[in-house]
């Protein structure tokens, strides 16, 4: 169950490139689609489909840009990628590059990840002396460049546009979709934006077949998966797994004992209970985001509920009404219940009503989701409030 | 190029099939075809924002709903416009909005013309299930012309993108994040410490009562009430083309005469016309520019060409922020409304025989940038402040109202003679192109003794809305004071909204701009779109305004600002030539370069 496809030592350059260049930009995209594989970065797009858009937009210009933002509260397994695979990302980002006719990357960093930029500023030098980057690289014809940017420190700047505002050094908002990126990203220029494990993907792929990456997940789901695993369990960490494992077994394989609860996928992600412990992560079943928190028993899920709805209540970036003067609404009151109140019937429906306005007409998935845990968690654990 | 077959669509709304055109948003469509969907963020004048919304309705295939103003049509798209979903949605994120929403309607400004408050009405928002703040958070700053009320904002954010998209100021941005967003100025600073121009074009945005003018109705009837004050009134050619509209006439009414009655009807002692100094401007600033073209072709000397008009005050702002490299090239005229209050206080004063220090000049402007240049320490060329107090036309329609009057069903009467008698020339100054026009038409004249050969002398290649608009004409035959012009090709250019005129101004300072006279005003339209003018405002609206000014022009027997007689005596008996001592005592000003950031 525990897998080492993007956690084993690096993989080489030399065989994926080789490989890679052997193919056109064409085949590579339609091996990417053949893989199934879809976008760690949280919605779960599929990232053949997605490379294939950009590449037949026009554009005299266009951008690959790796988003290392990880601001999903508990997830840090884009850290280890970067510090432990970066050679897996440089060559996926290239890859990607040269499938979609991109001659820049952009690596959009987490700005509590400063302390790497040196040393990662190194290892791109490194990469260039051995000609994995820059000018012809591997004397393939093919010029790709990769250019870091460090976000202002919102966590609504991992969403692609605001993603893109940031980059533009514009306040870290959501745009309108469309025009999608991949139509007009960075500058108005067809844009890829990836997740820095989607992205750890390629090489893997590339090197081992389509075949051997589809071994492992489910039909919908393909490959294997990190997740950053915390809360109460014996052995937290960055884990490995097949997409499609269940509930019950990744929790025995973290050592975790008499759960209650698992937050899957940060805070928008959904609540697992008990009666859920056999389902299935994976995009048929809970999805997958980066981090899994554990709740024992001991836990009280009205104080869990509280903090994602304090969290969203800060992290929303205030362009849209629903959001914004929702997620204030939702604070106050998982507020009045923390206190001790109990919600009249009629307020709850207010607030069941408002998170359904949240979900259905906000700008994007962060007051989309941002009322998730409420709905999940008071669903499932009406004895705690 | 498309083929027209190419892109047509088939898009269905509420049932029924429509044709769409491949580009157009759902909202456009669905205006197109008087489907009546709610916005509050969208504006005729600005990109859509997708902030609001309230525009959500269904798309079948959709997993959420989308905002009509930003999804474009696509083939065999199937909307829905009115279902249980989007009407529970709207009720929703209304009461969000009225939730945060501090003040009371029977005491703001925007009562009865406020978005918010209609669509309260129309969705029969009968509570508000969050309860509705009643603390105000915010202090309001009522020093400057505009006066913003956070407590009142919406977030919708047309402010900031009327002030970034049109003007390119970005006095005022949204600060903050999540739910301490507010709309603010730099550091915190108060209005008058950035680089806000007064054009007051947010407030012509603002769906609430949130940015509104500085109210000056008080000080006004305070005036009027008071009988040891004799307090004339001078209005600005843009008002009659609007002032209707505060009475829920259709844009494009001209209300000139029942204005006059209006006014008189309020108590003011004598009801002047802007128009008058408007005239008078065209032979100040005129000759200003034939003697600059002089010394420039003649005497060989280094004068600063082109020369830019001086009439809107929002735009003196700018060039002093933005390009005070540039101030030697503007007319030192000083603005219509600012010669007329010098005027009245030394010339009128003395024919009337009244004593100044008892005279209140009050102006009626379409422009809240007027409230600050009246304010100017330059402005005391009479000895005493030389306007008291600038109403705007939304003020001017309030005092209508309180004094109980139904501006449609008054007679025409007459402006007051001396400085009422004005000619078509001046009215156009309301438009876009008016003062270019007005100059142009007396100029030629001057210098070749013959009409502009344009029929009718309408200079149509100097009217529209195009931001930016260029013209040259070829003088022939001048008289002989002015052969120097013989065959010279006079180039001018005309900008309206600020960042049209910085396109221009770029120009000019990169040395690239061959023009001998631009006219720039700082709001779109002109003065016609002034942020004075009655809410609300979009192209349509300032086309039909136009319509009506240039219909006034056309309607009068005098078309020529040289032609005003009263002008002509003015002259004889007071400033004797144009340009003259006199003038450039009372008539003429100085700027002041400013810092931007
Ligand atoms: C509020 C919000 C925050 C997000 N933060 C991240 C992030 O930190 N990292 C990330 O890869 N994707 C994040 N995303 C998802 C991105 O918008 C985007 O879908 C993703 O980077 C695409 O990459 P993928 O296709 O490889 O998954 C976020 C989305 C939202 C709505
Ligand atoms: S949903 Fe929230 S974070 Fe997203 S655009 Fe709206 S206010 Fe900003």
């Amino acid at each position: 169950m525990q897998r080492s496809c993007l956690l084993s030592p690096g993989c080489k350059c030399n065989e994926a490139f080789e490989k890679a260049f052997s193919y056109t930009p064409e085949e590579i995209i339609n091996i990417i689609k053949d893989s199934g594989l879809r976008g760690r970065g949280g919605a779960g797009f599929p990232t053949g489909m997605k490379w294939e858009f950009a590449a037949k937009a026009a554009g005299e210009k266009k951008y690959v840009v790796c988003n290392a933002d990880e601001g999903e509260p508990g997830t840090f397994k884009d850290r280890v990628l970067l510090t432990d695979s970066l050679d897996k990302l440089v060559q996926g980002m290239a890859i990607a590059g040269y499938a979609i006719g991109a001659n820049y990357g952009i690596l959009y960093l987490r700005s509590e990840y400063k302390w790497m930029l040196n040393d990662l500023n190194a290892k791109f030098n490194e990469f260039k002396n051995q000609n994995y980057l820059g000018n012809n690289i591997m004397g393939k014809g093919f010029d790709f460049d990769i250019e870091i940017k460090l976000n202002a420190g919102a966590y609504v700047c991992g969403e692609e546009t605001a993603l893109i505002e940031s980059m533009e050094g514009k306040r870290g908002e959501p745009r309108n979709k469309p025009p999608f990126p991949v139509q007009s990203g960075y500058m108005g220029y067809p844009t890829v934006i990836n997740n820095v494990e989607t992205l750890c993907n390629i090489p893997y792929i590339l090197e081992h077949g389509v075949a051997e990456f589809k071994k492992y997940g489910t039909e919908r789901s393909c490959g294997t998966k990190l997740f950053s695993i915390s809360g109460d369990c014996a052995k937290p960490g960055v884990y490995e797994m097949d997409l499609g494992i269940t509930i019950r077994e990744m929790l025995e394989m973290v050592g975790a004992s008499n759960t209650k609860a698992v937050q899957i996928g940060g805070a928008s992600g959904s609540t697992a209970g008990e009666k859920d412990f056999d389902k299935t992560i994976c995009f048929e079943g809970f999805p997958p985001g980066g981090s899994i928190i554990i709740f024992n028993k001991s836990r009280n899920m009205a104080r869990v509920l509280k903090n994602f709805i304090h969290f969203f209540e800060e992290e929303s970036c205030g362009q849209c009404t629903p959001c914004r003067e929702g997620t204030r609404r939702l604070k106050e009151a998982v507020d009045r219940i923390e206190r001790g109140e109990k919600l009249s019937d009629e307020d709850m429906n207010t607030m069941l009503e408002l998170a359904e306005v949240m979900k259905n007409s906000s700008k994007c998935g962060l007051g989309q989701t941002a009322a998730n845990p409420f709905v999940d968690i008071l669903g499932k654990f009406r004895e705690d409030f | 190029m498309q083929t027209a077959v190419e892109s047509k669509l088939t898009v269905s709304i509420n049932g029924k099939e429509f044709d769409a055109r491949k580009g157009e948003t759902i909202l456009q469509l669905a205006k197109r075809n008087d489907i009546n969907i709610p916005t509050l963020c969208n504006h005729a004048d600005l990109c859509e924002s997708g902030n609001c919304r309230m525009c959500v309705v269904e798309v079948e295939g959709q997993r959420v709903l989308q905002a009509s103003c930003t999804t474009p049509v696509a083939e065999r798209m199937v909307i829905r416009t009115n279902t249980r979903k989007v009407r529970k949605t709207r009720q929703m994120i209304i009461e969000l909005l009225l939730a945060e929403h501090v003040g009371d309607c029977q005491t703001c400004k925007r009562n009865t013309n406020c978005e918010l408050q209609d669509l309260a009405a129309e969705y029969g928002i009968e509570e508000v299930r969050f309860g509705k703040s009643q603390e105000k958070r915010y202090e309001v700053d009522t020093r400057t012309p505009i006066v913003r009320d956070n407590d009142k904002c919406i977030l919708c954010r047309r402010c900031t993108q009327v002030c970034e998209e049109i003007q390119g100021v970005e006095a005022i941005k949204p600060m903050g994040r999540g739910k301490d967003t507010d709309i603010g100025c730099l550091f915190g600073l108060p209005l008058d410490e950035t680089t806000c121009v007064f054009c007051g074009q947010c407030i012509n945005r603002c769906p609430t009562g949130a940015l509104t003018e500085r109210d000056a109705t008080k000080e006004v009837w305070k005036a009027i009430d008071d009988p040891t004050k004799h307090v004339v009134v001078q209005t600005a050619p843009a008002i009659r083309a609007a002032l209707a509209e505060e009475f829920d006439i259709p844009p494009g009414e001209r209300v000139t005469g029942k204005m006059a009655s209006a006014l008189k009807m309020i108590g003011f002692d004598t009801v002047f016309d802007t128009d008058f100094t408007a005239d008078l401007t065209i032979i100040e600033e005129g000759t200003e520019l034939l003697t600059r073209l002089k010394k420039a072709l003649v005497e060989k000397s280094q004068v600063a060409l082109p020369m830019f008009t001086s009439c809107s005050p929002g735009w003196i702002n700018y060039i002093e922020h933005y390009y005070p490299d540039l101030l030697p090239n503007l007319s030192t005229c000083k603005s219509p409304q600012q010669m007329f209050g010098a005027l009245i206080k030394t010339y009128y004063a003395q024919k009337k025989g009244v004593d100044p220090k008892n005279i209140v000049s009050v102006s009626v402007m379409p422009c809240t940038a007027k409230k600050f240049e009246a304010d100017r320490p330059e402005m005391y060329d009479s000895g005493y402040k030389d306007v008291d107090h600038v109403l705007t036309t939304r003020e001017l329609a309030r005092m209508i109202k309180q004094a109980g009057i139904d501006l449609m069903d008054l007679q025409d009467s007459e402006f007051d003679d001396p400085m009422g008698i004005s000619t078509g020339a001046a009215v156009i100054f309301g438009a876009t192109g008016g003062v270019m026009e007005a100059a142009i038409r007396t100029a030629y004249e001057l210098v070749t003794g013959r009409e502009v050969p344009f029929a009718n002398l309408d200079i149509r290649p100097v009217r529209g809305m195009e931001g930016i608009r260029e013209a040259s004409l070829t003088i022939t035959d001048p008289l002989p004071e002015w052969s120097f012009l013989n065959g010279a090709e006079v180039k001018v250019a005309i900008a309206h909204s600020l960042t049209k005129a910085r396109m221009l101004m770029d120009k000019v300072r990169a040395g690239e701009a061959t023009y001998h006279f631009i006219e720039v005003m700082a709001c779109p339209g002109g003065c016609l779109g002034g942020g004075g003018q009655p809410i609300p405002t979009s192209p349509e609206i300032r086309e039909k305004r136009a319509q009506a000014i240039y219909t006034e022009d056309g309607a009068m027997k005098l078309r020529k600002s040289h032609e005003n007689p009263a002008v002509k005596v003015l002259y004889e008996e007071f400033l004797k030539e144009p340009n003259g001592h006199k003038s450039h005592e009372l008539l003429h000003t100085k700027y002041t370069p400013k810092d931007t950031w």
